[in-house]
């Protein structure tokens, strides 16, 4: 038994969620290792290098590697399926994770199994159905099983104590199907949604864009994330990628404040998993209080600046 | 180039339904539910049927696959402005195991049979969240895939795809044909007028078996069983921030 965890990365650094992919990994018995494909990736091949569990690092080079484009990594993994035959192959289910996966799980004509987010057994794995309603135990009866796994349900794997060795291997001949132009991601100061230890969220009750000013002057005062529900992103307050929910990002920090967001099944399917939840909604029958260890019933535009105020004290 | 898109729509339990596990923990309760069609699909069908009035494309191929209900989604995606249907009828136990891999079989097979330049469908299905027949689909066919799109636009024979991303967005550019997966800042999907869904009725819905494109229906999935989720204790009300804010420190959270 052996299997190869597919790292997402920018060639510079390593993205956060390889890192609960490897943990999951490493919970499937044997030999783990890690494909590292990109066009100048010696960082972060450097980085895998001390992540505890690693045996070995597959490291293949090529400009047609620029954007991780699947049409290009997928004919790589492919032959190296053949060289290595791995029993499991699995990333996080990240964007880039999903992506890539299933074309591959295709190629070898196997069924992948999506966003697990616990290992029963090397061939048993529990994942959410239903936006989280309901949990589903599946049971993978291919010879090679293709996974992606829910970073959030996976403690990140230590990033030292790892000696892995690296290896080159060639790589595939470009498809040229595709042509990655540009990324444009959203800056920001604050910890990343998906990583942060608190997350502050705003929903409907906002009001508009700019209330949200309230909730980043809470989020700068706790090292918060700021996030938002569908609510608020479908009435135009904030960009999509501040979405928390079943189709948004699932997180799972030590704190969750909700803020004038009713906590739709949605929203919910994105956040409960999260330690200790806060709600502050005007409406007592808001469902968001059913799911918060902390409620109060209250006008934010008068709650949110005194609980700043408060954590200045 | 055909000028035809593929549309595959599924019927899923409506998304406003409260999802309820069966007793023996087989699945979810599903009869005498209310079905709608995938709300990713409704966009996938917007888009493309938004390509056909711009005359970028001739021709929308709305394709379900399951037993004889799937026809009523169908009929929805013809209201909505998609040309012809296609049900691919699959019944009982295979329809229990149809999952992501023999839907993109189906996929691939009529995208091949109806010379389609474009595959267009929804990003997941909301029942089994898989997010996965359209990235199958493009791998069967070898065409390049432009995955959780929420901007399409030809380049002539290409297309370029902003995508959602994990903290952003990116744009590709991907020769045709393609298949193209909908997420949810496409577009606003129409809702079919009474007019439409007289006019929808005379169209065309052709009927076929997974065996006639050659598909097996075999899956090497088992679901084992299905449970609720465990269920959060709600906790208490605080009267005031002050409260909120000690009850925070005394926990230890802040």
């Amino acid at each position: 038994q052996s299997t190869l965890v597919v790292a997402e990365h920018n060639n510079d650094k390593l993205t956060p969620i390889t890192l609960n992919a490897i943990t999951a990994a490493s919970k499937l018995g044997g030999d783990v290792s890690c494909l590292v494909a990109g066009t100048n990736c010696a960082k972060v091949v450097e980085q895998i290098s001390t992540v505890h569990g690693v045996k070995t690092i597959l490291v293949s080079q090529h400009d047609s590697y620029k954007g991780s484009l699947p049409e290009e990594l997928t004919p790589l993994i492919l032959a190296i399926q053949k060289q290595f035959s791995f029993t499991h192959i699995c990333a996080g289910a990240s964007a880039f994770g999903k992506n890539l996966l299933p074309r591959v799980a295709a190629k070898l004509d196997v069924a992948p199994v999506s966003e697990i987010i616990e290992i029963k057994s090397p061939d048993t794995f529990v994942r959410t159905i239903y936006a989280g309603n309901a949990l589903s135990t599946v049971k993978c009866n291919e010879a090679v099983k293709v996974l992606t796994f829910r970073g959030t349900s996976f403690e990140p794997a230590p990033t030292e104590g790892g000696s892995a060795a690296s290896e080159d291997v060639a790589s595939s001949s470009p498809t040229g199907v595709s042509e990655w132009l540009e990324q444009t991601l959203t800056k920001s100061d604050r910890p990343e949604l998906t990583s942060a230890k608190v997350v502050v969220s705003g929903g409907r009750g906002l009001k508009s864009g700019d209330n949200f000013k309230l909730l980043y002057n809470l989020a700068d005062k706790m090292n918060a994330a700021v996030g938002a529900s569908r609510a608020a992103v479908d009435a135009g307050y904030v960009p999509n990628d501040m979405q928390v929910g079943q189709t948004g990002k699932i997180v799972a920090p030590e704190l969750y404040i909700a803020v004038g967001i009713s906590g739709a099944i949605q929203h919910l399917a994105g956040m409960k998993d999260s330690k200790t939840i806060v709600a502050i909604n005007k409406d007592p029958e808001a469902p968001i209080f059913q799911v918060a260890d902390y409620g109060l019933v209250a006008d934010l535009f008068k709650a949110v600046p005194e609980m700043t105020d408060a954590l200045n004290k | 180039m055909s000028g035809r898109v593929l549309v595959g729509v599924k019927r899923v339990i409506d998304y406003a339904v409260k999802i309820r596990v069966k007793p023996d923990k087989s699945g979810v309760v599903t009869d005498g539910v209310k079905h709608s069609m995938n709300p990713f699909c409704e966009i996938a069908v917007e888009e493309a049927v938004k390509m056909k009035e711009k005359k970028l494309i001739k021709e929308v191929v709305a394709v379900s696959c399951g037993p004889q209900q799937a026809q009523e989604t169908i009929r929805t995606a013809l209201a909505m402005g998609a040309d012809r249907g296609i049900h691919v009828e699959v019944t009982g136990k295979d329809y229990e195991s149809l999952g992501p891999l023999q839907v993109s079989k189906i996929m691939a097979a009529l995208a091949k049979k109806e010379d389609a330049q474009l595959v267009i469908l929804g990003k997941q299905a909301i029942d089994d969240d898989c997010n996965q027949t359209g990235q199958m689909t493009a791998a069967l066919l070898d065409w390049p895939q432009g995955t959780f799109a929420s901007e399409v636009s030809f380049e002539g024979n290409m297309l370029k795809v902003v995508r959602e991303i994990d903290g952003g967005l990116e744009t590709i550019k991907i020769n045709t044909p393609a298949v193209v997966t909908a997420d949810l800042r496409l577009n606003t999907p129409r809702y079919a007028t009474l007019p439409n869904i007289m006019k929808a009725k005379k169209k065309k819905i052709a009927n076929m078996k997974p065996a006639d494109l050659g598909v097996d229906l075999t899956s090497r999935l088992e679901v084992l069983r299905v449970d609720e989720p465990p269920q959060r204790q709600s906790g208490m009300k605080v009267e005031t921030v002050d409260d909120l804010v000690a009850k925070l420190k005394e926990a230890g959270t802040i």
